[in-house]
């Protein structure tokens, strides 16, 4: 485990590596992630647990999008953490390494918004269609940006 | 009835009788959302044997099935589901909402939860609790029997059509 995160820091200078709370965990630059999966998963990362985000509202950048994977053989987990931002945050799609990740990025789009570049088929998955705003962010009103006025009974 | 002579005849009037007849063979639709399905299949087992009311014949399919029990809360991608299958029970046909969240959303006062199945469809008896215990959907039910018995049809409020219960 340790060898493959060292041979990580040397292919991404830019990766850093941290181990808080006992899970190795691993920060990214947002445009390395589908390179990252891809190297971790040649070294026998071979499950994608989750794709899901943390809204951190008044930061900037505001988002954590945060990815576990599995390494079967050694029976750990590793987190990676990149950081999106801005009026349309966005990161690499990693379906095309994961298959999991395809409804897995559905649903950090449909919940908080970010958009996966290169993602085959970006749709929401649990809300409506045609709903607006992504509830899970921090600024969205619990009840909806429209909210039916309450119903008058007789 | 109307009455009973002394050669034990009974008579009444076709819509009496029709009533009487509807209101002791409901057969309920299930729609077992949440967990006022358990509290459901609870009336309909033995120990409470919702069979003893004519209305144990509970149908997966809303084309055999003239009572809709709406258990749990529906949310919105649920809400036209609910619309389609209320559409395609035959007439006559009434509906009980069962438990706080069909009645009026309940504790989920959200984005995602229909405050209230009567936004969808008409509601004919709405039973309260968090879940209702067995003995108070039985008493919805019976409720409902009085209400067939004393009207012989369902009351039927203007609605909204189908596609614009897509947001309701």
């Amino acid at each position: 485990m340790n060898a493959i995160l060292a041979t990580l820091q040397e292919e991404f200078p830019d990766a850093r590596v941290a181990k808080p709370c006992g899970q190795s965990v691993v920060h990214l630059p947002a445009e390395e992630i589908a390179d990252v999966v891809a190297f971790l998963k040649r070294q026998g990362f071979s499950l994608l647990l989750d794709i899901t985000a943390v809204d951190r509202l008044g930061r900037e950048p505001r988002f954590d999008v945060v990815y576990h994977l599995y390494h079967l053989a050694y029976a750990d987990w590793l987190r990676l953490e990149v950081r999106v931002g801005g009026e349309r945050p966005e990161v690499p799609s990693v379906a095309r390494f994961f298959a999991a990740a395809n409804w897995a990025e559905r649903e950090c789009y449909d919940m908080f918004g970010i958009a996966f570049a290169g993602h085959p088929d970006l749709r929401r998955i649990l809300m409506p269609g045609d709903w607006t705003g992504h509830p899970l962010r921090k600024d969205y009103p619990l009840t909806g940006w429209d909210p039916l006025p309450p119903l008058v009974r007789e | 009835m109307a009455g009973v002579d002394d050669r034990s005849i009974l008579f009444s009037t076709a819509r009496r009788l029709s009533a009487w007849a509807r209101s002791n063979s409901l057969w309920p639709a299930q729609f077992g959302l949440a967990c006022c399905a358990i509290e459901m299949m609870a009336t309909a087992a033995s120990r409470f044997d919702l069979a003893r009311f004519g209305a144990e014949v509970m149908r997966a399919s809303p084309r055999q099935a003239d009572v809709m029990i709406v258990a749990g809360r529906v949310c919105q991608k649920m809400a036209p589901v609910l619309r389609e299958l209320y559409d395609q029970m035959p007439e006559p046909k009434w509906v009980i909402a069962m438990g706080a969240c069909a009645s009026c959303g309940g504790v989920f006062g959200n984005y995602a939860v229909v405050q209230g199945v009567d936004r969808v469809v008409p509601v004919d008896v709405y039973v309260p609790g968090c879940p209702p215990t067995p003995e108070g959907l039985i008493e919805g039910v019976m409720q409902l029997q009085k209400k067939i018995r004393a009207g012989g049809r369902p009351t039927m409020p203007a609605m909204p059509p189908a596609a614009e219960v897509a947001r309701a």
